[in-house]
Order: C-alpha cells, then sequence, then structure tokens
C-alpha cells in the first residue's frame, strides 16, 4: 500500500487476448505493489485473470493474441514493459522466476534432475561445470533432498519432491521476486505443509518478495502478508491478510468466506454464491460482480465502482462496504 | 433466436466447432473442393462425351492432343480424355471400397483387441505381425495372384495389407478411451459390454481413424495403379488409371501424353485428398485449440 | 439401521514389481442416509475401496454385506439388482461424461437400459430428475463441452441418481471445483440425501469438505484403515499419530489462532508388498518396536476405533 518503496508496483493493467475473433477481457486496470521480503496473495477463481497477471510481469504471454492495453509493470524502478526482449531474458530468471503448478511438466524427462538445477545456475551465474554442480547440490540439501540423488531422473522422484526442484530451480538463481502459479495445489497436505514450510524458509533466508497465486484461502492465511481478491480481472479487495481475513468488506470476499466449509465449527449449509463467474468476452455493465450479488443496487449495475480506502491498510471496491460491514451477519450474503 | 433455432444450434455445434476449424485451413478446403469437382467430372464426363471409352478407331491411333481430343488418343484410338474419366470410377471406387472395408474390419478387431486386451489382444496381435512382415506391396501381389481377377478380389488384395495398421491405430486409441471415467459410469448404470464398445468406446476414439483411412484412399490409389500396372487388378479393356500407364509404358518416348494424363490423374488426386487428411487430423485434434 | 458392512475388505494388484496392496484389510459399516467420509491422500486407496465396494472391481478377499445379504461376489441377477441400488459420482466431471452424449441422452440411458422406462415415459422422468439437481430444462441438448464444471457434475449426479439407489460412492466429487461451485454442489448432496434418504461413502482429500458433510469419518494411510470415528470426535481427539499430523497440516483461515503444525518427514511410499505392521511407521514419531507387528482395530472410545498400539498410552486413555 506504499508505493514509494515498493519494489514491484503495478499500476492499472489492463490485457486483452484475441480468441476466436472475441476479445476476452482478462485483467482489467490491476494495480498493486509489494516490497521486498513480504508475500503478496492473489485469490481467486478459475479463469480470474491470476495467471494473466503473473505472465504479464515475467512477459510471457502468448503473442500475437495476448496484448497489454494499458498500465506500467514497475521493478526497482524500471517499467518492465518498455525493456526490449534481450533485456528481458536477462530479467527473467535472475531477477523473476516462476513456478507453476504442474511440477510433471516443468522438468526435463530425460535429463537428470541435479543436472536440470546446475544448468540453471550456470546460465546465469557463468560458472564452471564443477562449481556448479556443487551448488545445485547444496540446492537439493537446501529443499531437504539428499545430494545423493542428484543423477537421478524425475520420474524417480514423487511429486511433492519434483515440486521442491522446481521450486529450487527458481530459487538457484537467488531471485529477488518469485511469483507462485498454484504451486502446491497438486499436493496432499502433509506433503503441502512441508513444501509451504521450505518457501517460508527460502523467503526469509533471501529476502524475497514473492506473490502467491492461490484459490486456497488456507494457504492465504498462513502464507501472505498482503492479499488481493481478483474477479474477472480486476481487484475487488486489497489489503493486509488481517484486514481481509478478519475485516471483508466486498460481498465477493464475504461469499467466498462462507462458501468454505470451516475446520472448527461444522455447520449445515454452506453460503452459495450463486450464478456463475462473467464471461471475459462479454463483462456486465457497472459493476462485475453485480449480477451475482445479493446487494446490488440499480447504481451498481450502471456505474462501475472504483477502489474505495476503508482505511489506511484496505481498499475495497464496493460502494456499499460500509453499509455491508456494519450490517453483516454472520458472513452471509 | 427462436427456441427451436436454439436447440438446433446446440444439437449441431459439435460439428459446427469441427467445420469452422477445418474452413479456416485453406490447402484442406482446396483438396475438397478440387476432389469435389473431379468426381463430379468422372461422373459427367463419360456420360456426355462423344467417345465410347472401348471403342477402337483406327483411323485416329495413337493422336497427339487436339481440339477433337483435348487429351489425345491411345494406341488402339481411343479418346483419352474419356478414358481418363471413365478410368477414374474404377480407380476411385475401388480404391474408397478397398479403404471402407480395411477401416471396418480394422474398427472390428482394433475395438475388441484395444478393449478386452490380454490374451485375445496378444493372439491377433501377433496374427497380424505376420501379415505386416510381409512387405505390403507383395502381399498385395500374392493374394491378387492366388485369388485371380475381378474387381471384388481386388479390393480385398489391397485392403488386406492395410488391416493391421488400421487395428493398431484404432487399438492404441481404444486403450486411452478405455481409462476415462464414463466408461466405469457406463459399468455401474449396468450398459452392457457391446453397448459400452460401440456407444462409448469407439465414437470417442474413431479420429484418428478418419484422418489415416482419408490418407489411406490416397494411398490405395497409388497400389491400385501399382497393381494394375503389372498386369493384376483391372484388366483391359476397363481403363484404369494404373492400367492406362500400364498400357502405354512401350510409347513413353514418342507419345509422352498417353502416360502424362492418367498420371496427371493419379497425381491430383492423391494429393487432393493427403492436402484435406492433412487439415482433417489438425480439426480433429482437441489440443490445438484455434 | 446398517445399510452396508464392509469386513476386512482386500483389494491386490499384481504388478511386475510386486502385488501393490491397494486396500487392505478394511472394515467399516454405514447406515442408511448417513454419510461416511473416507479421507486420505493420495495412493491410500480410498478411491479402489470406494470401486471394490460397488463391485466395479472384485475384490480379493473380504466380505461386503448390502442390506443383510453377501453381495462379494453376486450371481448376473444379483448385480443387476445392485446396480439400481449402489450408484458413483466421480471427481472429474469433464472425464466422466461420454462426450458424444447429449445431457438427456446421458440421464436417459440408465433408465432405458434398466426398464425403469418406456420410451414414452422416459422424457417425463428424464426432466424430473433435470429439475431435482437443478440444470435447466433447455440445456438437455447439449453436449458436456457445452456446460460448465458444475453443471456437469450435476449431470452426473442426475444419472447417478436415475435409478433411484440407496447408496452411493462420492469419489472426490468437488475437489475439481472452485470454492463457490463447490458449495452449490455440496449443498445440493446434502439437499437429495435429506429427500431420498441415501447413503454417501464420500471419499476426498478435503478435510474441510468431510468435516461439513460426514457423519463418520475413516482415515486411510497405504492401503489400511486407521482410525473411523464419529465426525466431531475425530476432529476434537485425533488418536492416532497420522491423523494428528493430516489435522494439523491443513492451512486454516482462521488466522488469529495459528495451529501448532506437525510436519511430517519423509513421503508417501507405494504398498507395494509391504511389510507387516503399521504402514505409516517410517514417518511416525512415536514408532517402536511393537509397530512393526500387524495392528488390530481396537475401539478405544465408544464408536472410536483406532489402528495404533500407541494410541491408549499416548493419548492418556
Amino acid at each position: 500500500m506504499n508505493s514509494e518503496k515498493a519494489f514491484l508496483n503495478i499500476e492499472d493493467l489492463v490485457v486483452e487476448y484475441v480468441s476466436g475473433g472475441k476479445t476476452v477481457h482478462a485483467v482489467n486496470g490491476v494495480t498493486f505493489d509489494l516490497e521486498k521480503g513480504k508475500t503478496l496473495g492473489l485469490v481467486g477463481e478459475t479463469g480470474a485473470g491470476k495467471t494473466t497477471i503473473a505472465k504479464a510481469i515475467l512477459r510471457l504471454l502468448p503473442e500475437p493474441q495476448a496484448t497489454v492495453k494499458n498500465g506500467r509493470i514497475m521493478l526497482d524502478g524500471d517499467d518492465l514493459l518498455t525493456f526490449p526482449e534481450t533485456k528481458m531474458r536477462n530479467v527473467r530468471g535472475n531477477v523473476v522466476t516462476m513456478v507453476f503448478q504442474d511440477p510433471m511438466t516443468a522438468l526435463n524427462p530425460i535429463m537428470k534432475v541435479g543436472d536440470q538445477i546446475a544448468e540453471v545456475i550456470k546460465k546465469h551465474q557463468k560458472l564452471e561445470n564443477k562449481t556448479s554442480r556443487e551448488l545445485a547440490q547444496e540446492m537439493l540439501e537446501m529443499v531437504g533432498i539428499p545430494s545423493a540423488r542428484y543423477d537421478e531422473y524425475p520420474h524417480q522422484f514423487s511429486g511433492g519432491m519434483k515440486q521442491r526442484v522446481v521450486i529450487a530451480m527458481a530459487l538457484a538463481c537467488n531471485p529477488q521476486l518469485l511469483l507462485a502459479d498454484e504451486p502446491t495445489t497438486a499436493l496432499d497436505v502433509t506433503i503441502q505443509a512441508q513444501v509451504l514450510d521450505m518457501m517460508e524458509d527460502l523467503k526469509n533466508k533471501y529476502n524475497t518478495a514473492m506473490i502467491l497465486i492461490t484459490h486456497d484461502l488456507g494457504v492465504v492465511g498462513r502464507m501472505c502478508d498482503d492479499v488481493a481478491v481478483i474477479y474477472a480481472g480486476e481487484v475487488l479487495e486489497y489489503g493486509t491478510r488481517k484486514e481481509i481475513f478478519l475485516n471483508p468488506c466486498h460481498p465477493y470476499t464475504i461469499g467466498l468466506f462462507g462458501a468454505i466449509p470451516d475446520l472448527s465449527v461444522s455447520t449445515r449449509r454452506l453460503a452459495n454464491i450463486e450464478g456463475l463467474p462473467p464471461d471475459p468476452t462479454n463483462l456486465p455493465e457497472g459493476c462485475c460482480f453485480s449480477p451475482r450479488c445479493s446487494y446490488a443496487t440499480d447504481e451498481c449495475r450502471k456505474n462501475k465502482p472504483s477502489l474505495q480506502k476503508i482505511n489506511d491498510d484496505h481498499l475495497c471496491r464496493c460502494p456499499l462496504a460500509e453499509q455491508i460491514r456494519s450490517g453483516k451477519n454472520g458472513g452471509e450474503v | 433466436m427462436t427456441e427451436k433455432k436454439m436447440k438446433r444450434g446446440f444439437k449441431e455445434s459439435r460439428f459446427a466447432v469441427f467445420w469452422n476449424r477445418l474452413k479456416r485451413n485453406r490447402n484442406a478446403m482446396i483438396g475438397l473442393y478440387v476432389f469435389l469437382l473431379l468426381v463430379m467430372l468422372i461422373i459427367i464426363v463419360p456420360i456426355v462425351s462423344p467417345y465410347d471409352y472401348a471403342k477402337y478407331d483406327i483411323m485416329s491411333i495413337s493422336q497427339k492432343p487436339s481440339l477433337k481430343h483435348p487429351f489425345g488418343t491411345d494406341d488402339l484410338g481411343r479418346d483419352l480424355l474419356t478414358r481418363c474419366f471413365y478410368g477414374g470410377r474404377y480407380s476411385l471406387s475401388i480404391s474408397l471400397a478397398a479403404v471402407l472395408f480395411s477401416t471396418s474390419v480394422g474398427t472390428v478387431i482394433g475395438a475388441i483387441t484395444g478393449f478386452f486386451g490380454g490374451k485375445i489382444d496378444a493372439v491377433i496381435m501377433r496374427m497380424l505381425d505376420v501379415i505386416q512382415a510381409i512387405p505390403s506391396t507383395l502381399l498385395t501381389i500374392i493374394i491378387s495372384a492366388a485369388l485371380g481377377v475381378g474387381i471384388d478380389k481386388t479390393i480385398i488384395a489391397i485392403s488386406v495389407g492395410s488391416i493391421p495398421g488400421t487395428v493398431r491405430l484404432l487399438r492404441g486409441s481404444v486403450m486411452r478411451t478405455r481409462e476415462e471415467q464414463y466408461l466405469e459410469a457406463a459399468e455401474a448404470i449396468g450398459c452392457s459390454t457391446t453397448r459400452r464398445i460401440w456407444k462409448y468406446v469407439v465414437p470417442n476414439s474413431w479420429s484418428p481413424l478418419i484422418v489415416s483411412s482419408t490418407m489411406g484412399v490416397a494411398r490405395t490409389i497409388l497400389q491400385l495403379a501399382a497393381l494394375s500396372y503389372i498386369g493384376l487388378g483391372v484388366q483391359p479393356p476397363t481403363p484404369e488409371w494404373g492400367a492406362m500407364l500400364s498400357g502405354a509404358r512401350g510409347y513413353l518416348r514418342d507419345y509422352p501424353h498417353m502416360l502424362i494424363f492418367p498420371g496427371l490423374f493419379i497425381a491430383i488426386s492423391v494429393l487432393c485428398l493427403n492436402m484435406f487428411g492433412d487439415g482433417l487430423r489438425d480439426a480433429l485434434d482437441p489440443k490445438l485449440k484455434d | 439401521m446398517t445399510l452396508l458392512e464392509i469386513k476386512n475388505l482386500k483389494k491386490y494388484f499384481p504388478g511386475s514389481r510386486g502385488v501393490v496392496h491397494a486396500v487392505d484389510d478394511v472394515t467399516m459399516s454405514i447406515n442408511e442416509g448417513e454419510t461416511m467420509g473416507v479421507v486420505g491422500e493420495s495412493g491410500c486407496g480410498k478411491s479402489t475401496l470406494g470401486r471394490t465396494v460397488i463391485h466395479l472391481q472384485p475384490a480379493t478377499d473380504g466380505n461386503v454385506i448390502f442390506e443383510g445379504k453377501d453381495i462379494t461376489n453376486p450371481t448376473k441377477q444379483e448385480m443387476k439388482e445392485l446396480r439400481q441400488k449402489m450408484q458413483i459420482i466421480f471427481q472429474d466431471p469433464y472425464s466422466s461424461l461420454n462426450p458424444r452424449m447429449t445431457v438427456g441422452d446421458t440421464i436417459r440411458e440408465p433408465l432405458l437400459l434398466n426398464g425403469r422406462c418406456t420410451k414414452e415415459t422416459v422424457d417425463n422422468e428424464c426432466e424430473r430428475l433435470m429439475d431435482l439437481v437443478g440444470i435447466a430444462l433447455r440445456l438437455k441438448d447439449s453436449y458436456p463441452h457445452e456446460l460448465d464444471g458444475g453443471r456437469r457434475q450435476r449431470v452426473g449426479i442426475a444419472r447417478a441418481l436415475a435409478l433411484n439407489p440407496k447408496f452411493i460412492v462420492c469419489d472426490e466429487p468437488v475437489s475439481a471445483m472452485d470454492v463457490s461451485i463447490q458449495a452449490q454442489i455440496l449443498n445440493l448432496l446434502m439437499d437429495l440425501q435429506e429427500s431420498q434418504n441415501l447413503a454417501y461413502m464420500f471419499i476426498t482429500h478435503n478435510m474441510a469438505v468431510v468435516r461439513h458433510i460426514s457423519k463418520n469419518i475413516s482415515v486411510m494411510y497405504l492401503g489400511q484403515l486407521v482410525e473411523t470415528s464419529p465426525t466431531d470426535e475425530l476432529f476434537e481427539t485425533p488418536l492416532h499419530p497420522y491423523t494428528q499430523a493430516l489435522l494439523s497440516a491443513i492451512p486454516t483461515t482462521d488466522i488469529l489462532h495459528p495451529k501448532k503444525r506437525i510436519v511430517l518427514k519423509g513421503e508417501i511410499t507405494s504398498p507395494i508388498d509391504p511389510e507387516p505392521g503399521c504402514r505409516f511407521a517410517d514417518r511416525c514419531m512415536y514408532a517402536t518396536e511393537a509397530c512393526r507387528q500387524p495392528q488390530k482395530l481396537e475401539e478405544l472410545l465408544p464408536g472410536h476405533f483406532v489402528s495404533c498400539c500407541r494410541a491408549k498410552e499416548l493419548n492418556h486413555l
């Protein structure tokens, strides 16, 4: 929330795709910032545009279908969107790296696991073969895999180990910003706990800034300092973890919390968010959540609300936020 | 949009999606349209032509192309244009029939081996291995020689060689489909094995076969031509492109048009089918989304 | 009233690297109209258990008793009747529907195959079912690829309900969905349970979901049942070390009361030709020599069974 000293600062990012003759409005004016050593959680449902934001930062959007229509992506004072491709290649891997959801496809099946890490180190730090091997072994140990398994192939590793290798590769070059796209969604809970612990340790050790993309509010609650709730390519609510979790203001956020079965109390019925997310080729006029919102007024359906300040640590894109908050009835929408 | 129209829109959409994808592929559409034009001409030209395909005309032996005979005449004075189009009837229909035959036999065997697996699969596949071990041209010649001449026998001779390939293709795809959950669901609602194979597995495993069969027609045209060229297959005076080439081989130096025109017909139809088949594969491949 | 009893059920798969003990000696019982949650991590055999119980795969050993009748080796006629009383809903609504059949065809299929409806009455029944699970009738002629995940799952549920079953195996039915859609489907399943008096075996790896929907919960680890108990009791007093670790590993949204996490060492292996004894012993911080002996399922609290020789002393019971 403090753009002067932020390490990453995204302003009014707009990304559009062209698919089958239609324009997909994937990201519609997203603004947030992130300091070093902090973690920002991007929460939202499938198709909300979370991954597109991450790919836009790395400039990995498929060309020519996708175009960044507007916005700035300021990293350490430079606008990444103005960088030429050659300079961008230097940024990827060295300054910013990304971990994808599926560890199975991120590793080359016919190359030794250790060599894959060593290659990344070699490419970005220009080291001798021998030193890169040693560094890769160190990296393996660090993510909790015995270095003796350096010469094994990906199929000999379990899913959790592969994901740890992928994270090790992402961190091998000591990036300043890590984009983690659903890094633990494919893993079992006990393994997820191990991987999350490891990510937290590494982040603290290297003071890395991290953007964690997930749909699991539990993971956000564990890992993130700040949270942005994304819906139909817009930030609906943005604030510190404490504000979002203890004091959610937007009907969508409240609905999301209500829809998760609670571990500690058993409830008979879950709060529903009726309907489906809007079609990104044909977004509703006014507030993008209004068709599913039980508080929506005619005003909501006509004019797009702006992000309003609830307090210093909390922004919300809903004109009724204050009313909803004061009259909130146990998280039900 | 009326209710009825919308309903139809839903029903057709699967095909519509496929057709739209295919339509965007220019090569495929050129292939399809040229081939359809060829088929139409093959049907019409022999009917409207003033010449008979089999009648000798001593007065106009081995003429070069002229206004009277645009493709020239052959060594017995028959009009080559009429014969080329008339011959196409045989070339194309025999090839189509052969591919239909091998595809249907291959589908049945492939579905059974792929679905049941185990011992049935092992036995059938080893038998097919034996067939595949013989070079396919040689196999076609042997069968053709053993069965004797005749269009039905030629169809069988040509199709046998391509059955193992068809079986293998469908079997692989059936084995993938077999793992889908909707098969388990079908079993849970008490669907019989036969119904599961024909209603659930085969329709969902067919697309690679459709592509390979389209291309297979092109391959079969060539095989048939080769068979006729060496004197098996279609017999004179029936004009078939391969047989026409065979009859003209003695005149290569003096009257090249006798070879060029039937050869051109083979080349054009094979090219069209391959172009169309390529496009078909792209359009049917679910992994290629837009 | 007990609807289904599973006694010492075993399902082994012979493989090239040895015999996989996917389900090993599992015993549980499910009451009419109630939900038994089966939880565990990937490869623990929970899906195999569900499929074996409804006889999509034959059991290797043990018994399944349904409505008082042993159905472990049914005759063809018995099988036909069973298919109508026991159904299954799958995890992946994308793969569980035949892509070449419309919504209507899919729902009509079980009705016609089992002679529940004639050609004349089938459309009415199909529409009744679509209404019951909340699919708009205009989607009757749509193909699965035109529907979203939530609607497809509704079609799968309608197909399962078509035969008016008493027992449904729900194999991770909401795992592939976003939370808002997940809530819609869970609510639907609970409403249907009430109105149709259905018993569910609800297989999932999501502890929050299972707590929400189940009356009793069974926890599995590498093919073995480690603990089975009434739901609230399992969450309040888990007795098996694995259950304790599993529960502590779930990230919650309750950020004011962070849990003490038990982070397990090592990975889940695969139950190929396993040693006798507790399969969790290698990762368990309390493991002793006695754990290498075969474990027995013991009732330590009323209705609360644990398969751990040290559970009693560790939990001061």
